[in-house]
């Protein structure tokens, strides 16, 4: 059962990054890896369980954590050139 | 109860590994990165949340439930945040979104 569930989540993974290769834009491959790392988190919970060892949901919490700061700072930095300190030119960096 | 629970959860990994499997072809398949963010909001909401509730039926009431629980929510919160903070980065970059032609056939029986 799990081992199901491990092989949908690779095939999704890697129709994801054939998406991040070929991407036209920088938005197409931010938002393919983007769903990469929500598969990870999937794949190292159900990866826990494949194992017999439950423990592994706090890396897979953590990689939560870090897909979505990490996401939000390459968006953050490719739409207005820099991480923060908004200029008069940005309106506020709110995104 | 014990084999009521194993096809219960049977059902929702398979539900969820096929959400997952639609989301990603719908990735490769769809015209826009607007239209893309409609298969990775499958991904996000059905797929993961599918495999997390049959992962949380082979558990009991223990730690690793509310850990699973929390990951649910988690991703829950933070896949339309980062979504809508990349469309409005799309957008204030320049990506215009394709849009249909407007349909001439509906205006002219709509002026006749």
């Amino acid at each position: 059962m799990f081992a199901t569930a491990a092989a949908a989540v690779l095939i999704s993974m890697l129709l994801a990054l054939i998406r991040a290769v070929r991407g036209p834009t920088v938005y197409d491959r931010i938002l393919a890896v983007n769903a990469f790392g929500t598969l990870t988190v999937i794949l190292i919970a159900v990866h826990g369980y494949l194992d017999g060892r439950p423990e592994f949901l706090d890396l897979a919490l953590v990689y939560a954590l870090i897909n979505f700061i990490g996401t939000i700072a390459v968006t953050k930095y490719v739409s207005l050139s820099h991480l923060g300190l908004p200029t008069k030119d940005d309106d506020g960096g709110d995104i | 109860m014990a084999l009521a629970l194993d096809i219960l959860s049977w059902a929702a990994i398979i539900t969820g590994g096929a959400f997952c499997i639609i989301g990603a072809v719908g990735m490769i398949r769809l015209p826009d990165v607007f239209c893309r963010m409609h298969g990775v909001g499958i991904i996000d909401t059905m797929g993961i949340g599918m495999i997390i509730l049959g992962l949380a039926l082979q558990t009991g009431f223990n730690l690793t439930l509310a850990k699973l629980a929390m990951i649910l929510i988690f991703v829950l919160f933070t896949s339309p945040t980062a979504t809508h903070a990349l469309a409005r980065a799309a957008r204030y970059g320049g990506v215009e979104p394709q849009l249909d032609k407007p349909a001439k056939k509906e205006t002219d029986q709509s002026n006749t």
